[in-house]
């Protein structure tokens, strides 16, 4: 599924061996166990406001940010657990966040929208549509500046490449060729709108093509496609070529947002995308391998136990005393 | 001690940042090879070369983000924003995302961006090049707003801004950029929050800021032969603001007037007139008066704007009249 369309040369990258493999599916049972309890936990309203779930694109936050260093940088969206996570966060200060603990990552002031590891390189998930794309070029600036080899990524769905700051972002970064990786989570529909209503091309990595870099399309649903080409535009920005837009292909199984049914799904859409669900997918190309069915059924049980554990923890932790509402409005 | 002029004061504010600082950095558009496009970063580029002094794209948006994101990883970002109308274009850059950045984390950032923009009225730019845009900033926390008037604050509070660990929106005023004085070689920082008292008198407190101070100084001299001590307060900081300098001052005047350039909705002005009724409603001996522009678009021709703006008069009127309420 892979589709170039425009230049760049891609370095060889290395696949991730068995282990590697197994710990990126471990990786994704951990994200949709997480979003599972989410979003039993929003029915009961222990989450407040809203929250945007990601089941069915695990693969794309996990492929990318195992083909990275933990001292690369990411920055996402609102439906961004799965990016946190996938970067490195914790579970259980992820959940407290989420239920507005004072453990919490961000001590309860961000909640599910705004999840932030800044020690894990998670610098932060934005609530405005298209909003994180202009910081994370700041990133890539940064890196350069200060003469590392760090790169910039960042996560956005398919509805931001239709806001101002998408452009803007992406010229610059260009301009400048700075180590920046744009991924689009093409999910089909922004927020309640398909693509095919709100945006005129069909592929959005076309739009590569306005800014002179490398645009890619690939199958988000196949964790180590999306490895294997996040591995290869990492390499390029590291060696100075510039940033790459790459479109991963995907399918948000739940709704938009809290209980949205999404009922606007034609018939069959999901059904059929159910069928390719990313870690059906990879427990396949496993079990094909030869990992015995027995070590995958481990894998998934222990993730589970270490979502419920964590979710347990959380839920154990204090709120937050109210005078902390004061702190970290300055420095 | 040289003479410089307020433009000068400002290119001298960046030079000197940049110096003192190997991780500031300038950039915005038109900023490096053309000296900017109010020539207040003239010869920034010749001598710090093209890392650190970077021309942009037309792109407010992306202007402010990369200044957040490299701020967040180390950097102290200084960022034009050339005319102070076009923060409306990067506000979601402003307010959303700079502001709110480290609260919403939760304190795992710092946000140090200083962003300089062109403000105000009297030059003749129409109404999308004029506005005192400070005033849009003012109820979003997370923001530091400076306002210098004199060149010895467009130097001193540009150093501070850079220095400072939080955002500031650093707003000079096009109709002070060729006023000339004097600014010692060794001119020093001046700390955001902190007031100046320009002129010192008995019977009435003046506040006013940028253009509105020079004006408020004429007319206190102009009632000075009327009899009537007027004593000249200038924030120079808007977010932080010195409450307690303009307080002890009304303390002993039990008066007080606000020369406000634009509007009263939502204004600085507004907000000191009220937090000191709320507060301090015992020392007042008259209204507070806030003397400001009406609520309308900033004209182009010079009739039209220069009626708008709080002229020397206005000023002086609003002060007999609370003198001799």
């Amino acid at each position: 599924m892979t589709a170039k369309t425009a230049g760049g040369q891609a370095a060889a990258a290395t696949p991730p061996d068995r282990d590697a493999q197994l710990e990126m599916l471990r990786a994704m049972h951990e994200i949709r166990f997480f979003e599972d309890a989410c979003h039993r936990l929003f029915a009961t309203g222990a989450v407040r406001g809203t929250t945007h779930l990601c089941q069915g694109q695990e693969a794309v936050a996990v492929g990318a940010c195992h083909a990275l260093r933990r001292e690369d940088q990411m920055t996402c969206t609102y439906r961004g657990h799965g990016a946190v996570l996938a970067k490195g966060a914790p579970l259980d200060r992820s959940f407290g966040e989420i239920l507005g603990k004072a453990p919490g990552l961000c001590g309860g002031k961000g909640g599910s929208m705004h999840l932030t590891d800044v020690e894990a390189g998670a610098l932060g998930s934005f609530a405005i549509v298209g909003g994180h794309l202009p910081v994370s070029v700041g990133v890539g600036f940064a890196a350069r500046y200060r003469g590392t080899d760090e790169v910039s990524i960042c996560f956005f769905g398919d509805g931001s490449t239709n806001i101002g700051a998408f452009h803007e972002s992406l010229n610059l970064a260009a301009v400048w060729r700075l180590p920046v990786l744009f991924v689009i989570e093409n999910n089909l529909y922004g927020e309640y709108s398909p693509l095919s209503s709100t945006t005129p091309i069909e592929v959005l990595a076309d739009r590569a093509a306005s800014y002179g870099m490398p645009g890619i399309r690939i199958d988000g649903n196949d964790v180590l496609e999306v490895h294997a080409t996040i591995s290869e535009a990492a390499a390029r920005a590291r060696a100075g070529e510039g940033p790459t837009l790459i479109e991963a292909m995907t399918y948000r199984q739940k709704g938009h947002s809290r209980a949205d049914p999404a009922k606007y799904r034609p018939e069959g859409e999901l059904e059929a995308w159910l069928k390719r669900d990313p870690i059906v997918l990879h427990e396949r190309a496993l079990a094909e391998a030869g990992v015995p069915q027995e070590r995958l059924d481990e894998i998934r049980a222990a993730a589970e136990q270490a979502v419920e554990e964590a979710l347990e923890r959380a839920q154990s932790w204090p709120d937050p005393d109210p005078e902390t509402r004061l702190e970290h409005v300055y420095a | 001690m040289t003479v410089v002029t307020y433009r000068q004061a400002i290119t001298r504010g960046i030079a000197d940042a940049l110096a003192a600082d190997d991780d500031v950095f300038l950039f915005g558009e038109d900023v490096a090879r053309a000296g900017g496009a109010f020539k207040t970063t003239d010869g920034i580029w010749e001598r710090f070369g093209d890392e650190r002094v970077l021309d942009t794209p037309i792109s407010e948006q992306a202007i402010v983000g990369t200044a957040i994101g490299a701020a967040i990883r180390g950097l102290r970002p200084l960022a034009e924003v050339m005319f102070a109308d076009f923060a409306a274009v990067c506000f979601d850059g402003i307010v959303n995302e700079l502001a709110k950045y480290r609260y919403m984390t939760g304190g795992q950032v710092t946000c140090p961006v200083t962003i300089h923009m062109a403000n105000g009225a009297g030059t003749g730019f129409a109404a999308q090049h004029s506005q005192p845009a400070e005033n849009w900033f003012l109820n979003t926390p997370g923001l530091k707003i400076v306002v210098p008037g004199t060149a010895a604050d467009a130097y001193g509070l540009m150093r501070a801004a850079v220095a400072d660990d939080d955002p500031v929106l650093y707003f000079e005023h096009k109709g002070l950029f060729g006023r000339r004085e004097e600014l010692p070689d060794d001119a020093p920082i001046v700390p955001l929050g902190v007031a100046e008292t320009v002129r010192a008198g008995e019977h009435c407190t003046v506040v006013a800021t940028q253009l509105m101070r020079h004006r408020a100084v004429e007319a206190a001299e102009l009632l000075e032969r009327e009899g009537i001590s007027v004593e000249v307060i200038d924030p120079r900081t808007l977010v932080p603001f010195d409450h307690d300098t303009v307080r002890a001052s009304v303390e002993r005047t039990n008066r007080l007037v606000v020369a406000q350039e634009g509007s009263a909705g939502g204004s600085w002005g507004g907000t000191l007139i009220t937090a000191l009724l709320q507060e301090g409603f015992e020392l007042l001996d008259a209204p507070p008066l806030l003397v400001c522009s009406e609520e309308t678009p900033v004209a182009y021709a010079a009739a039209l704007e220069a009626a708008w703006l709080p002229s020397v008069e206005r000023i002086a009127d609003g002060i007999r009249r609370t003198v001799a309420y």
